[in-house]
């Protein structure tokens, strides 16, 4: 007997835990928990990140669902953005004092 | 790309030394950032993480039933549904903690192994019993005082999922507290017999709570290690001297006194003073032989072998569900 997301040393599979904390913001990442399938996943998730009204709605995810950017090729990935000063507000220093810009 | 089932790795696999790993490692210690599950981590550091992230996970669901032996007796609804609430708390807290754990590689099946099995060690303080009522005051206001002062500075611990449980888990902890502080000021300010029975509560759990914080620092070999890696921040000492200071005036407002003659302003020093602990009692206890390790324990053991069927019954209903979901989808294909 088999889930996807188990192995021979964890019987459940993992699920990381995204808690919308009200209405109008984004799900942001809670922590993780074990349960054999989605919906108990989703009550477990209520039980264990939401005791102090947390969040009006949960997703969860496989942990092994989820595909990250190489760990060790950070540098080389975020590279793009740097020495781009240019792309931030901030940047523009000639318009201060002018109102409403 | 790497999916989080690739980055997971065997508690026991050996690490080939990986230079450039190491210095990564170093400069992230040296500038006081966070490890992650991802970083290349030494051994040593990997294995201090998992005993005392598991152990503390432990704690957690242990420390549940010296407390839970007083739902059913609570004095009153309001106090029964607080207590229930702390109690879910302890059991949420050990949760956060073993999902920690899990992200250095070790299973949760092989922590629970160890700790039913009795290899897997616990914080000393729950092998005491809770005979009263007032032991609930206590244990709020003395045990979970001294655990918020060692998890404070546990939230800016360097190994990221652990540092991040702690800062959910103190939020939590601060009602404990809180209300255990008020169980023992409603029975301080009681009648003479519940005022007793908060004092001989306190007289009890002074000395255990101010031994959670470990042996003296000349006698803990390993903080110098954890203190270097920034996983502990302050020692054994530093943190015992801090929890006295917080306690001797709260103890004021309750109108009871602490146990220990030896209290005293120490104008020079700006702490209080106070009498030496009897760490043989400490040491016998971390043995097993506590008043209530072997309850604890037993309790324990059987709460996991009687619920095998609910994880067996779990597992099952999933794993029909995956068929039957599986076998629609096909049906589905071959209609279309």
């Amino acid at each position: 007997m088999s889930t996807p997301g188990t192995n021979d040393t964890e019987p459940w599979p993992l699920w990381e835990v995204f808690v919308r904390s009200s209405r109008g913001l984004s799900h942001l990442h809670a922590g993780s928990l074990h349960a054999p399938d989605a919906e108990m996943a989703v009550r477990n998730a209520r039980d264990l990140y939401t005791r102090r009204n947390e969040g009006v709605s949960i997703w969860v995810v496989r942990s092994t669902d989820i595909t990250t950017s190489d760990p060790d090729a950070k540098g080389a990935f975020f590279e793009s953005p740097r020495g781009k000063e240019y792309r931030h507000a901030s940047y523009y220093t000639e318009s201060e004092g002018v109102k409403h810009l | 790309m790497a999916t989080a089932a690739q980055r997971k790795r065997s508690d026991d696999a050996e690490l080939p030394e990986d230079p450039a790993g190491r210095a990564h490692f170093d400069e992230l210690i040296a500038a006081d950032q966070r490890v992650e599950p991802t970083d290349w981590m030494p051994d040593a550091y990997r294995k201090t993480l998992v005993r005392q992230v598991s152990q503390h996970a432990h704690s957690e669901i242990i420390g549940m039933q010296p407390e839970g032996n007083w739902i059913t007796r609570a004095p009153s609804l309001k106090r029964k549904a607080i207590l229930m609430a702390k109690v879910q708390d302890e059991a949420g807290h050990g949760l956060y903690l073993y999902s920690a754990a899990q992200t250095l590689g070790t299973p949760r099946d092989k922590m629970t192994e160890d700790l039913i099995s009795g290899k897997a060690k616990y914080s000393s303080i729950f092998n005491y019993p809770t005979p009263t009522w007032a032991d609930m005051g206590s244990i709020g206001w003395l045990v979970d005082g001294a655990a918020i002062c060692n998890q404070v500075p546990l939230c800016r611990a360097s190994y990221g999922p652990y540092a991040r449980a702690m800062v959910r888990i103190c939020k939590e902890e601060s009602f404990h507290q809180r209300q255990g502080f008020e169980i023992l000021l409603h029975l301080s300010r009681g009648t003479k017999e519940q005022h007793e029975m908060a004092q001989e509560s306190v007289n009890r759990w002074y000395a255990p709570a101010l031994m959670m914080f470990g042996p003296p620092d000349a006698d803990s070999p390993n903080s110098a290690q954890s203190m270097a890696w920034n996983i502990k921040r302050f020692s054994n000492d530093e943190l015992r001297q801090r929890f006295v200071d917080m306690i001797v005036p709260q103890a004021e407002v309750l109108g009871l006194t602490l146990p220990d003659p030896d209290i005293k302003w120490n104008e020079e020093r700006g702490h209080y003073d106070f009498g030496d602990l009897d760490w043989d009692e400490f040491y016998e206890v971390l043995k097993g032989r506590g008043p209530a390790n072997a309850i604890r324990l037993e309790r324990r053991r059987t709460a996991h072998e009687e619920g095998a069927w609910v994880r067996e019954a779990a597992a099952a209903y999933a794993e029909r569900r995956r068929v039957e979901s599986e076998k629609a989808r096909l049906e589905k294909v071959q209609a279309a």
